[in-house]
């Protein structure tokens, strides 16, 4: 049975070495591969490794699952990408959560009890159960199943407190008091189900990107849980791996934002909060608007332009367009970067993936530390369906609620070019100065038709 | 396998992911997500033992946790293969 665990070892230098190869475009696709090398190895040796196994039961789950997952990763579009993650979570803490259930039911009829057992059970049903019910609420929230604003109530925090003080207490019954374990064990497992779902609704659609992260930082820790529980290292390694990645991409979206990881959880931001827009909101602004053809002659005498694309450009399915109108310029001798901003997607990296669907080649997309110095020197900067990325009140006004976020620094460009539907403000409720500012020009109307008029007026010149 | 062992194998797991994931370029964050998902689906491995640990319910919960894991692992890697393909540098 010993030599079962070499096998485990195994896997996990090939699920690191996997992650190494993420770390460049060029190796990425093969670490993905290494990586689900190292499943496939790890999955035989249980299968041969562990006798009385009943491999018909195993088959038809196996089989089921791979049928489901498949039909995931084939039909889901690249905007739909943070959803299915957020799905795909859910089912890894989910099974984490099975797992210590079912080693629950086994072990609570014999006398190999011990209180690191069911303190790692606990952990790991506590855990794994949470990442289950908030994950589909995440992904309920990103499909538009529930809305994407935050839903808040009275006493939220007070629910929230109580809840988690049962589920310590319950906890400690499953640990402790062997008499009634069964039913303390149910309690646990109903409001840790109860708290993944109360902490998730009260977080807007915006701060989607770090919940998502933090939940996949859980299903990792989840597995690891679980390898306590199972005294398996290949779990805890993977688990530890992933618990690692989900948190550091998390710091990352939270200081994408400015914001701690507390605020995000109970800041409820992203409710249109009356009066908060600051002394900003009374000015009056006054807007160039352009037409395309304007707005082309401006790019005919730019040698270098960048983009800024946010979500906006997402939903309006116009990357590809975007993209045709950045060859053509290209084509002229022109220089067109990408500008990314951590949050510009829903989920970290998410419009590099788009763009790279776009056909973008991944070495003109710059993030935000590389590409700000470049705005300087730019020509043109096109924002397109970005807003509070580009607010430059981030960087001086106090009354903000984005006051003190990261920007990105287009109003230093000698022209922005601003593309939007309308005047309305951004997803955090707040107006944006910078479609004032002397340099500024908006181009108003759907992404998607402004970027096909405009290329057709660029060729016409 | 004593608890000190498996806590060192698990701190040490710890660094060695911090050390690795940091240094992945936001352009892979997705994919870098997407796969480390499905690593997450590790948890495959104790799904299988628990069908063995007799017991109805356990079998039952074994093979639900057998079917979530599954398409944790499939689905995980298969998108992530899906999106990697797409980074391509200039022709």
């Amino acid at each position: 049975m010993e030599y079962i665990n070499l096998f485990y070892v195994l896997a996990a230098v090939l699920f690191i070495i996997g992650l190494k190869k993420l770390s460049h475009p060029k190796t990425a696709r093969n670490g993905n591969i290494i990586a689900s090398i190292g499943m496939l190895i790890a999955i035989v040796a249980t299968l041969v490794g562990f006798d009385v196994l009943d491999f018909k039961l195993i088959a038809v789950g196996m089989i089921i699952g791979a049928i489901i997952g498949a039909t995931f990763a084939i039909k889901v579009k690249m905007t739909g990408m943070p959803q299915m993650v957020a799905i795909f979570n859910g089912f890894g803490g989910g099974a984490s959560a099975l797992v210590a259930a079912a080693e629950f039911y086994t072990k609570a009829e014999t006398v190999d009890q011990t209180t690191f057992l069911f303190s790692t059970i606990v952990i790991s049903v506590l855990v794994g159960t949470l990442t289950f019910t908030g994950s589909f609420i995440a992904f309920g929230k990103l499909q538009g199943f529930i809305s994407g604003q935050p839903i808040v109530f009275k006493g939220q925090k007070i629910l929230n407190a109580i809840i988690a003080l049962l589920i310590i207490a319950f906890a400690i019954g499953v640990v402790v008091v062997p008499a009634n374990m069964y039913w303390y064990f149910l309690g646990l497992l109903i409001f840790s189900a109860l708290l993944g779902i109360t902490i998730v609704i009260p977080i807007g659609g915006a701060d989607m990107p770090v919940v998502i992260s933090l939940l996949n930082s859980y299903s990792g820790i989840a597995a690891a849980a679980t390898g306590f529980v199972l005294l398996n290292n290949g779990l805890i390694i993977s688990g530890a791996l992933v618990g690692a990645s989900g948190l550091i991409l998390t710091n990352i979206m939270c200081k994408g934002m400015n914001r701690s990881l507390v605020n995000v959880i109970f800041g409820a931001v992203g409710l249109t909060q009356e009066g908060a827009s600051g002394d900003s909101a009374g000015k009056q602004m006054n807007i160039k608007s352009y037409s395309t053809e304007e707005a082309a002659m401006i790019f005919d005498a730019a040698d270098k332009i960048i983009i800024v694309p946010g979500y906006g450009l997402a939903v309006a399915q116009a990357q590809h367009a975007a993209r045709e109108v950045a060859d053509f310029l290209e084509s002229k001798g022109k220089t067109v970067l990408y500008a990314i901003h951590p949050v510009a997607g829903r989920m970290p990296g998410h419009m590099n993936v788009l763009l790279a669907e776009a056909n973008v080649p991944y070495d003109h997309l710059k993030d935000l530390d590389e590409i700000n110095p470049e705005f300087e020197t730019c020509d043109v900067a096109l924002v397109l369906g970005a807003n509070d990325v580009v607010n430059p009140a981030a960087r001086h006004d106090k009354s903000s609620p984005i006051y003190g976020m990261p920007i990105l620094d287009v109003d230093k460009s000698r022209t922005v070019i601003i593309n939007k539907r309308t005047m309305n403000p951004g997803f955090a409720g707040i107006q944006n100065e910078l479609f004032g500012f002397d340099n500024s020009i908006m181009v108003f109307g759907d992404a998607k038709k402004m970027l096909t008029d405009l290329l057709k007026d660029l060729k016409e010149l | 396998m004593d608890i000190i062992n498996i806590l060192t194998v698990f701190i040490l797991a710890i660094f060695v992911g911090n050390e690795v994931i940091s240094k992945v370029p936001p352009t892979l964050h997705t994919p870098l997500m997407s796969g480390s998902n499905a690593i997450s689906g590790i948890a495959i491995v104790g799904a299988i033992i628990a069908t063995k640990v007799g017991g109805q319910i356990g079998t039952w919960l074994g093979l639900t946790a057998v079917i979530f894991a599954t398409i944790n692992v499939v689905g995980g890697f298969m998108v992530t293969d899906r999106m990697l393909k797409m980074f391509k540098k200039k022709k």
